[in-house]
């Protein structure tokens, strides 16, 4: 480093001082909010809108002991794996062929991937509502064929839900996938083969392990942004096909309840977070950052 | 009393008009207060210019749209006041908000009547307006202020608009005969089951609830009957939403072919020629809405505007523009013919036909039903 501060380039002084900045940014904008809001489970409530920091722990204890937010909780990670699996079922093929083909102008295909990210998530939500409504394009197209006499119930169902998640993650996944397929040595596929190894037997044997992790790291993101969405049962659900999201939500904004808010939005988040502890544990968060990073 | 820059040069302007002051002053006057808004320090520039917007927040849609066009837009060319827009779904969304903001950011709210107002008061968040200040309040009826007058005998808001939330039904399945002989009924009407619609709304749910099972809203006496009935609704229904704008949608696409509705939205969707027909059953809810103005608000220019828009010129248009009638005293102020054909119109200004919530016996249930409601509407 420069003789004016006398640091060298292995000086740990230097190391804090590059990432002071996002180190101070993440304290500000995250460690805090989530350590303000950790105290705001044990306040007291009053009355809509109105708490007292007074110490209570009748939060935690309507949340231990009504069977109503398990039920969702459990419910939530349901959906969220539903979601994480059909991603990697339908995303895994597609980042395949990105990967796989000779098309010369590859960068177009994984441009094509990102190209709902232009449009607003909300708005593409509110698409599939033109879809799946009784007077949308599936209900309509199938009326005019005859096949059926009275609209099918797409919409404000869980399958809904399910599937406008599927939407809004699938490109994660592909990325995902697309990225730990291209850290692959196309050399071994070529050894399997020459050894006597089919196609199948080659992707079998050496492609789908060595992706794995490209695979779990879109599993555990879509699991968690499944887990933790609130627009899309929102937008697609029916009364019944609320998320834990929503009840956070509810709880804030319609109880104007916070002490209780706070605490549910506590328990997601060391739900998620339990998660992806276990998956850094086991597979490393070095991953999700490629596959983010594509 | 505080006058607000234009104000204090209209009142300069109509002295010098009226020959109660000599050209001289009043160019001297004039030019004083020019070179005082010139040589002001800094931070008296910011503070005037802060004061050259007043925020308002409310329910968007038809109805802000006509609020805005007939209302806003002209005070601000008269006032080079601009009016800073945003709006809501839900009420609770924006004490939400004025929880995480600071004294000031909110200012006006078209306020939900009464049962929000007691919320205002108790998180302490209620100005005192200067009633001097706003002489149109005079046309406002007064069995519409009375109700604010008993929470605070200093009003911290004015009464502009009132409605009722009824039952709108799709005209091509269910004939008015149909929906006047089953009432409230037809929203627990096993018939059109998965056709069914309402309001996400706790005060709205439980208010039909205990129509239906022949209660009192403002006295029930049965809860565990209005719970089964809520119940029923909610297993009927397709879906609960949650603005004007996705009700009007899901009626118009015939998602839904009965739900309870807004009056005006109704108005406006008949107006557009939709098969849409209204029922007020008897004790259908009624609701006032109001321009609630918050602590830490400019109060002078907020004042200005709501006297501007209790102008009858500019409520009546606004009334027409919303499909709500105005909070004007029809005894006092010639209304139009549109506005007395529109639903819930009382012409007798005592608004003895319609049936309000009673603020605090909803304000002491609200907690707990709110709490209920949630849980049911997800499937408890």
């Amino acid at each position: 480093m420069t003789a004016a501060t006398g640091w060298s380039i292995n000086d740990r002084r230097l190391a804090w001082a590059l990432a002071a900045p996002t180190v101070i940014l993440i304290i500000l904008l995250m460690i805090v909010p989530i350590v303000v809001m950790a105290a705001y489970t044990f306040f007291t409530f009053v009355t809509a809108g109105v708490e007292e920091a007074t110490f209570t722990l009748a939060n935690w204890q309507e949340f231990l002991a009504d069977s109503y937010y398990h039920g969702f909780l459990f419910k939530t990670v349901r959906v969220g794996l539903v979601t994480a699996i059909i991603c990697a079922l339908v995303g895994y093929f597609p980042a395949y062929y990105i990967w796989a083909t000779d098309f010369r102008h590859k960068w177009l295909l994984l441009l094509l991937l990102i190209v709902p990210f232009w449009i607003s998530f909300t708005i593409r939500t509110f698409s599939w509502i033109h879809i799946l409504g009784e007077q949308g394009l599936i209900n309509a197209t199938l009326l005019q064929l005859g096949l059926i006499t009275e609209p099918l119930r797409l919409l404000y169902t869980e399958a809904a839900v399910i599937m406008g998640l599927v939407h809004f993650l699938l490109p994660y996944m592909i990325l995902n996938v697309y990225v730990s397929l291209e850290g692959i040595d196309r050399s071994l596929i070529l050894a399997a083969r020459s050894m006597g190894c089919t196609s199948a037997q080659a992707f079998r044997e050496v492609t789908l392990p060595l992706s794995l992790p490209g695979l779990a790291a879109g599993l555990l993101l879509c699991f968690v942004l499944a887990a933790g969405s609130y627009v899309t049962p929102q937008l697609l659900g029916g009364p019944r096909d609320a998320l834990f999201g929503n009840l956070i939500y509810d709880t804030i904004m319609g109880q104007l309840n916070w002490p209780l808010g706070a605490t549910l939005s506590i328990v997601l988040f060391l739900l998620l977070g339990f998660v992806a502890v276990a998956y850094s544990r086991y597979m490393g968060l070095s991953q999700i950052m490629k596959g983010m990073g594509a | 009393m505080k006058l607000t820059q234009t104000k204090r040069l209209e009142n300069l302007t109509e002295r010098y008009g009226n020959g109660d002051l000599s050209r001289r002053h009043f160019l001297g006057l004039t030019a004083a207060a020019a070179a005082a808004a010139g040589v002001q320090m800094p931070w008296i520039r910011r503070a005037v210019a802060a004061a050259t917007e007043v925020r308002f927040d409310g329910w968007g849609g038809v109805v802000q749209e006509a609020i805005d066009k007939l209302a806003f837009q002209p005070y601000t060319a008269k006032s080079g006041i601009k009016v800073v827009q945003g709006t809501f779904g839900d009420e609770n969304e924006i004490i939400t908000k004025m929880k995480t903001s600071k004294e000031g950011d909110y200012q006006i709210i078209h306020s939900s009547g009464v049962n929000y107002y007691i919320k205002y008061v108790q998180a302490g968040w209620n100005s005192e307006i200067n009633e001097a200040n706003i002489p149109n309040m005079a046309n406002v009826l007064t069995a519409m202020i009375e109700p604010f007058r008993k929470i605070t005998p200093k009003l911290s808001a004015v009464p502009y608009d009132y409605g009722t939330t009824g039952i709108a039904y799709n005209t091509t399945v269910i004939s008015p005969e149909e929906a006047k002989e089953k009432g409230a009924n037809l929203l627990s009407d096993p018939k059109y089951s998965g056709k069914v619609g309402g309001y996400a709304d706790m005060t709205t749910r439980v208010w039909y609830a205990a129509l239906a099972t022949g209660q009192d809203p403002n006295k029930i006496t049965d809860m565990d009957a209005v719970w089964a009935k809520v119940r029923e609704t909610r297993d009927l229904a397709k879906k609960f939403w949650s603005s004007g704008a996705e009700l009007m949608d899901l009626l118009t696409k015939g998602e839904i072919v009965v739900t309870d509705a807004w009056s005006g939205r109704v108005a406006a969707l008949q107006q557009q020629g939709q098969p849409i027909g209204y029922l007020d059953p008897d004790g259908s809810y009624a609701w006032m809405e109001d321009m609630l103005v918050l602590k830490g608000s400019p109060m002078a220019e907020c004042e200005e505007l709501i006297n501007f828009m209790l102008d009858p010129a500019t409520s009546i248009a606004v009334a027409e523009g919303q499909n709500y009638p105005p909070s004007l005293d029809p005894t006092k102020v010639k209304l139009t013919d549109k506005i007395a054909a529109l639903p819930a119109f009382d012409p007798t200004g005592q608004m003895k036909a319609l049936t309000f919530a009673d603020p605090v016996y909803w304000a002491e249930n609200e907690d707990a039903w709110t709490k209920q409601w949630d849980r049911i509407s997800k499937g408890a």
